[in-house]
């Protein structure tokens, strides 16, 4: 933790105490059983955690996807707790951008359509949001598929327009549950990239994964198990170095 | 790092600068470097063993080099090893004999141990990260190095959650 001589600013997510237990068909399933969080401005956090321990369900609770059964969640200093679900859906439009595993684009909209129309939802001129658009695409590579449907890219490219649509409003706070859960390998290194440059810039992103090469790009990794906070952990910001013990001593072959 | 020089000199007659700086190029610069005082050692050795031979060069403003080929028996070498199937990577055993002595020795906790174990891959994950990303994007094979390192690290990682998984159950 940093300790600034100037006051910390208002975390951008804080959460307190949250539960929420899932009653299907036999046993509830305790998802989430009393979780504490805290994400600053600029902070790459990501969850990580066998299937099954709930950090997707923890995600959901923080993107006002579910309600929780207890605790509360503030965004900006805001406490959410009297948020209904349209008051959420603006939230997640101006101050959270989601992505999802399965990229839950709109099909039957073109790339261009599905990245303005969360710009034109939130209120920008069509001139302004096509401009943002136009600028996320270019730097997402994927400036000469505007014209096409979701169901005619490959998945890495379904994926980085998910990326700026949930981007396209410039929200303190990007949600990215799984994003290469449906991606090979290649798709989950430019998946890496991408959240690292974001992230570069000053983007707060909170991850959840299972996937360790995907977490390492956070600065941050908090390990979720059985719906409890097990370890949270600051990485390394150390800068690339050839002798780090750690990565040499992996990287040597012997004979 | 003897089979490796003898497959250097696979190709033709080198010497131990250039066979330095073959493996340097073709694995990246994420490789520890190899330490040349060790190749010539090395190549010393093979010498001896009669799997290369050495010949002095003269350089006229420098002293003499000298260039290496491959013996017969030294080509014989190379195809055995080619010939037989590398083993298996190990558990990492000083950590898994550390967990599973924990409860007896009263001196450690089994979680604490995972979490502790968790956090140095983690950041080892991270520093392949960042070699991989500083790596030349078209050396594939300091590239499959690095993602070699990683798939490992990332199944110790998920052996660990199943031992996080099995023992906090017990508590």
């Amino acid at each position: 933790m940093s300790a600034g001589a100037s006051a910390d600013p208002a975390p951008v997510l804080r959460a307190e105490g949250l539960v929420k237990t899932h009653h299907g068909e036999g046993a509830p399933a305790h998802a989430v059983r009393g979780v504490d969080l805290t994400v600053r401005p600029g902070e790459f956090v990501a969850i990580t955690g066998p299937s099954g321990a709930g950090k997707s369900t923890l995600l959901h609770l923080l993107g006002g996807l579910q309600r929780p059964d207890a605790g509360s969640i503030w965004l900006d200093g805001a406490c959410t707790d009297g948020y209904g679900e349209a008051r959420w859906a603006v939230e997640r439009r101006k101050r959270i951008g989601i992505v999802f595993q399965f990229f839950n684009l709109v099909s039957d909209l073109s790339v261009a359509d599905n990245v303005e129309l969360p710009a034109l939802l939130a209120g920008l001129p069509p001139k302004r949001a096509r401009a943002e658009r136009e600028e996320l695409l270019a730097e997402l590579g994927l400036t000469g598929k505007a014209r096409s449907m979701p169901g005619e890219l490959s998945g890495g490219e379904q994926q980085r327009v998910a990326l700026a649509r949930a981007l396209v409003n410039h929200p303190p706070l990007l949600l990215a549950d799984e994003p290469a859960g449906s991606l090979d390998s290649k798709g989950t290194r430019e998946v890496m990239r991408l959240l690292s440059r974001f992230h570069q810039r000053g983007q707060t992103i909170l991850l959840v994964t299972h996937d360790a090469r995907l977490a390492s790009a956070a600065d941050r990794v908090i390990s979720f198990f059985d719906g409890r906070i097990a370890d949270d952990a600051e990485l390394d910001a150390a800068t690339p170095a050839r002798r780090r013990p750690g990565a040499s001593a992996v990287l040597e072959l012997k004979d | 790092m003897r089979l490796h020089l003898l497959a250097l000199l696979a190709r033709g007659p080198a010497h131990g600068y250039e066979l330095k700086q073959d493996l340097e190029q073709l694995l990246g610069s994420a490789y520890p470097q190899p330490n040349v005082g060790q190749i010539y050692v090395t190549l010393g050795r093979l010498e001896k063993t009669g799997l290369i031979e050495g010949e002095d060069i003269e350089q006229s403003s420098r002293p003499n080099k000298k260039v290496y080929h491959l013996t017969e028996a030294g080509r014989d070498e190379l195809r055995a090893w080619y010939e037989e199937t590398a083993d298996e990577p190990r558990v990492r055993d000083e950590f898994f004999m550390k967990l599973a002595l924990a409860p007896q020795t009263g001196l450690a906790d089994q979680i604490a141990l995972i979490n502790k174990q968790r956090r140095q891959y983690l950041n080892t994950m991270r520093q392949l990260s960042k070699l991989a990303a500083a790596e030349d994007r078209d050396n594939r094979i300091a590239h499959l190095l690095i993602e070699g390192a990683m798939l490992h690290l990332q199944a110790d990682l998920d052996w660990l959650e199943r031992c996080q998984e099995e023992l906090e159950e017990l508590e």
